[in-house]
């Protein structure tokens, strides 16, 4: 006796089996399913961006204060660089697509011609990244952190066609260097069991005692007023606050210290942008793959580039994600 | 493989011949919509520094034309335009659910958290 249902009184209708009610092969919903999963999880985070910026939404960094170099040029020039990261990415996405187009038309040569600039494009993407990373850990002017974990900016008003502006100082140009027996530990030379990071450049003191010399340098805090812009504070104030309060002086950003401001902020740039920029190169990667099996003629043997589609979607996303990216640390 | 594709966009206000030229025509409007916004963060324009539903109405734009930009990179570039209608939902309500459900929940306790900051009697400038 036949205990199995062999008819259900579906069949014909669309999901009643024996055809593809998607009109997508398994390949392509299935990247499209990872899609989905992988902008949850960048959602997430930049979701937990915008928790910690919430948080701490009178003290934040302003980004175009922070991303202001360009490569080669020397100035201050915010957003042009991201802008043309993100120009170079769209171009990009636009190869791809035209590469799956021509795969669609089986053109085999111009598939090959628009993988290759692809390819080129992810990678001036990943290097551009690297690029703004190290700009970004080297810092550039410095700054002081307080026992509060405050940082302290310095600058000075200059009058620039007219206008009365506060510019940035570094503080290697106006700490007064001292003498000083603190040199940095090294296991040769003491404990060998004991060992400690590098040491800042200068001291406390020596940054007060610059500051006292130069009375034109007033410091700048992390709090911003209700014209958007960071505080400055008076003279007076400047060097009751550096006295008091002042730890360490940082440059730079890592993990821990972040000249900018909040260190949260240097922690969410380097983990989301690091993750997406290692997107971006698993996407070369697969690229490349695929470059190679255009050349070798895999898929035209197999009369068919769905391939390149389905890699073409992930690169896309790829693209997505930066759209937003740049939207949330750049812009907003 | 389907390849026939829909060569219209903007609902057909601007149409194509060919999918390459659609493809260069979003190209056009995806670099359009990226000036404005560099222009617009590196000006930003005093009239648009009042506060609209709690957040100044520059990042509204911003993350407006973001989403805009995000529909003609899904909608064009990944061909959503051409996928049936099944597909297309599942994809794109899942995560628009999901996100919108997320980012308000950690906004609204971000914001919480900054309340008693700053209500609380918490010392942070020292």
């Amino acid at each position: 006796m036949n205990t199995t249902v062999a008819t259900t009184g579906t069949e014909g209708k669309t999901w009643g089996g024996g055809n593809d009610p998607l009109k997508a092969s398994y390949g392509k919903m299935m990247m499209w399913f990872f899609i989905v999963s992988d902008a949850l999880t960048f959602s997430a985070f930049l979701a937990a961006y915008g928790f910690s910026r919430f948080k701490f939404i009178d003290s934040w960094p302003i980004a175009d204060e922070v991303f202001t170099h360009v490569p080669f040029f020397h100035g201050n020039y915010p957003m042009i660089y991201v802008a043309f990261m993100t120009f170079i990415l769209i171009m990009s996405s636009v190869t791809m697509v035209l590469a799956v187009d021509a795969g669609h038309h089986l053109n085999k040569k111009k598939v090959t011609w628009y993988m290759f600039l692809t390819v080129i494009g992810g990678i001036i993407f990943v290097g551009s990244q690297a690029w703004e990373w190290n700009t970004f850990i080297k810092g550039e002017y410095g700054a002081v952190q307080t026992n509060g974990g405050n940082i302290l900016q310095f600058g000075e008003y200059k009058t620039v066609e007219g206008e009365q502006k506060f510019e940035r100082v570094a503080i290697a140009d106006f700490a007064k260097v001292a003498h000083s027996e603190r040199t940095q530990h090294e296991s040769k030379s003491g404990l060998w069991f004991v060992s400690e990071g590098t040491l800042p450049e200068y001291s406390i003191d020596e940054v007060y005692k610059g500051l006292v010399a130069n009375e034109n340098i007033l410091i700048r805090n992390q709090i911003i007023n209700e014209h958007g812009h960071k505080t400055i504070l008076s003279r007076e104030e400047s060097l009751k606050q550096l006295k008091s309060d002042g730890k360490a002086v940082v440059h730079g950003a890592n993990l821990k210290v972040n000249e900018y401001g909040s260190p949260l902020f240097a922690d969410f740039f380097f983990f989301i942008t690091g993750f997406h920029g290692f997107h971006v190169l698993s996407g070369v990667v697969l690229n490349v793959i695929v470059f190679f099996n255009v050349i070798i003629g895999t898929y035209e043997r197999r009369k068919s580039y769905e391939m390149v589609e389905k890699v073409g979607l992930y690169w896309h996303f790829v693209d997505l994600v930066w759209v937003f990216v740049f939207t949330f640390f750049y812009l907003v | 493989m389907a390849h026939e594709h829909k060569l219209e966009i903007f609902r057909g206000l601007w149409k194509f011949k060919s999918n390459t030229q659609k493809i260069w025509g979003v190209l056009a409007f995806l670099t359009f919509v990226t000036a404005v916004e560099v222009i617009l963060g590196i000006y930003k324009p005093e009239m648009f520094m009042g506060k609209v539903l709690g957040m100044k109405a520059l990042n509204w734009i911003f993350i407006i034309l973001t989403i805009v930009k995000a529909y003609y990179i899904t909608w064009d570039f990944m061909h959503m335009r051409d996928e049936v209608k099944a597909l297309r939902r599942m994809v794109i309500w899942t995560g628009v659910f999901l996100i919108c459900y997320l980012v308000f929940i950690l906004l609204q306790e971000g914001g919480y958290i900054e309340g008693v900051y700053s209500n609380g009697f918490v010392k942070k400038d020292f």
